[in-house]
């Protein structure tokens, strides 16, 4: 369960936004971390705390295929995104990182600026507590599920790998 | 059941029969690649997978191109890693210096990727090869680690967008400005979790080099993979640049695609997208008059052999404006070499431009070409987010190449037909 705040973005937040290029010459999540969201707004990360919830429009990390995006945003403390919808290559990305993307179509707009929310990852079911309201996000894909079930990519491979040795 | 071309690609390398979109397959690859930028993280999740090699020496890539020549001592270390990994896996095919090229121009010369095949990058614009008859896509860097160990990934199949172009390109306007038209269509999410496919009569016109330069920005309409069959013209192509056995392959006739779209070259202007995003497309008319202070020609979007050439019919015997900093950079070695036997970097000389090595630099607003805050670009490049080639206060204008040389000249945003 993640209980935190949410700060609300627009649609078509690109890669470039979350984290700048100038900003990829680390794979360190803490450094990221500290330049995340840098190309939306100098010092937009201040605004956040640890485990807070970014929401965002359509086409959340649209561009650049840099996995460098989800750690920034892991390594800021936003452990959940919440979007209408995401752009292919960061859905796969924030997946095999362990960010918790949860997709809710028109919903989005039941979520505001500074609104307190509860976001129970197994069931995709998000409690705003400001306003009372329940949104139920669409379920992950079976044989996505089964990657988060071995605990992701990593351990997934390791698996193909001995069923190969 | 008749097929679409990224169903029939797929199907060439997986077990499983496809039978529609949303299907979840696991596919053999024909070539993993990863970049300075995007390597390092691969490498990272690579080696807690554990892995004892790469799937295949001759079929794992590491081109050095992003910040390269490596702009500070970050940037150098990074480089390091990808070198020493490359030594240890004994990778084949590593690029850095000399013969590092911008990695999406580079592998199709090398003849290292090729109709039919199915690849994946950890670079959004490796969709490139889809120009090819390659279903070719970005990932972020640990699937391309898990590529690198396996030799295989996991697709859901792709509903496809059929695009078809029609009707003739009058002079200075070509493939990008076809590209920009779509994208300004569809939108910077049109075909997100999709597939393009183009056919038509202008697809089968257009140069493989053009068709390379459209499908690199599928990723800007949000696609997966942009693709156009493998005909004869692939095929030379692919003969020319060293491979051998390719066949041609297109869609089944009556396969089913989601959309049909057209795009009617027909009265077309150059296409200009506008900040901040791909599809905010204007016809070059409407922009016109617009002060520019840099140009850029080059990247994988439109930093090859033909583009240099359009760029330099427009340039030949004219200067570039004093307030425009115009900084070309030739794709690859080869290119760079095949611009200064056809005389275009004297060209370039002559018109006071920038000639610089083969680096995806300024695009990512990397190094070779910063903007300060207020600033606006012309660039042939494939985006103009907020901030993407330095302040964000900037602004950059995407262009084909004619254009952009027209507006290196002119100092401001111009009709090329107009200089």
């Amino acid at each position: 369960m993640y209980h935190g705040t949410a700060h609300t973005v627009g649609a078509h937040i690109d890669t470039d936004a979350i984290i700048p290029a100038r900003f990829l010459v680390t794979t360190d999540p803490a450094e990221l971390g500290a330049n995340c969201m840098e190309g939306l707004e100098a010092g937009w990360i201040k605004k956040v705390k640890n485990g807070d919830i970014m929401v965002a429009g359509e086409n959340f990390g649209c561009g650049s295929s840099r996995e460098h995006a989800p750690v920034a945003l892991l390594g800021a403390g936003i452990p959940v995104v919440i979007a209408h919808s995401f752009a292919r290559i960061f859905y796969r990305n924030g997946f095999n990182m362990g960010l918790v993307l949860l997709e809710i179509g028109d919903d989005v707009s039941k979520i505001h600026d500074g609104d307190e929310l509860k976001v129970d990852a197994d069931t995709g079911v998000i409690n705003n507590v400001t306003t009372g309201q329940t949104i139920q996000c669409k379920p992950v894909p079976p044989f996505m599920k089964g990657i988060l079930d071995k605990g992701g990519l990593i351990p997934y491979v390791q698996d193909r790998l001995a069923e190969r040795a | 059941m008749p097929a679409t071309l990224a169903e029939k690609i797929l199907q060439q390398h997986c077990d499983e029969q496809i039978t529609g979109p949303g299907q979840i397959v696991r596919c053999r690859l024909s070539l993993v690649l990863a970049n300075d930028i995007t390597a390092p993280l691969a490498i990272k999740s690579f080696k807690k997978m554990g892995a004892a090699g790469v799937f295949d020496k001759d079929k794992v890539t590491i081109v050095a191109d992003h910040f390269t020549p490596n702009k500070d001592i970050e940037s150098a270390e990074q480089v390091k890693v990808c070198r020493e990994f490359a030594k240890e896996m004994g990778i084949t095919h590593y690029f850095e210096g000399g013969n590092v090229g911008v990695e999406h121009a580079l592998l199709p010369e090398l003849g290292l990727v090729g109709p039919g095949d199915v690849v994946i990058g950890a670079d959004s614009h490796t969709c490139t090869y889809g120009g090819l008859g390659a279903f070719a896509t970005g990932m972020g860097s640990t699937d391309v680690a898990a590529g690198m160990a396996l030799g295989e990934t996991w697709f859901k199949v792709p509903p496809t967008i059929q695009v078809i172009l029609t009707g003739e390109l009058r002079q200075w306007v070509g493939a990008k400005d076809l590209m920009l038209a779509l994208i300004g269509t569809i939108g910077v999410s049109g075909a997100l979790y999709k597939a393009l496919e183009f056919v038509g009569p202008l697809a089968s016109t257009l140069s493989v080099e053009g068709r390379m330069t459209m499908s690199n920005m599928a990723i800007e309409a949000g696609g997966k993979v942009g693709l156009f069959a493998a005909d004869d013209k692939t095929l030379a192509y692919a003969a020319a640049h060293g491979r051998k056995g390719d066949k041609a392959i297109a869609a089944d006739a009556g396969a089913a695609y989601e959309r049909v779209v057209t795009i009617d070259a027909t009265g077309m202007e150059p296409q200009i997208a506008c900040p901040h995003l791909p599809d905010n497309v204007k016809p070059v008319s409407a922009v016109a008059g617009l002060k520019v202070d840099q140009a850029v020609i080059g990247s994988c979007t439109n930093g090859r052999i033909e583009d240099l050439r359009e760029a330099a019919a427009i340039l030949k015997g004219r200067k570039v404006s004093k307030d425009v900093r115009t900084i070309i950079l030739p794709a690859t070695p080869n290119i760079w070499r095949q611009a200064l036997a056809e005389g275009l970097i004297e060209t370039f000389m002559d018109a006071g431009c920038i000639v610089g090595p083969a680096t995806c630099g300024p695009c990512l607003g990397g190094h070779m070409g910063i903007l300060a805050g207020g600033e606006r670009a012309i660039a042939t490049t494939n985006r103009n987010f907020k901030g993407r080639m330095g302040s964000l206060e900037s602004e950059v204008y995407l262009s084909g190449p004619a254009a952009a040389a027209a507006a290196a000249i002119a100092g401001e945003i111009i009709d090329p037909a107009k200089v």
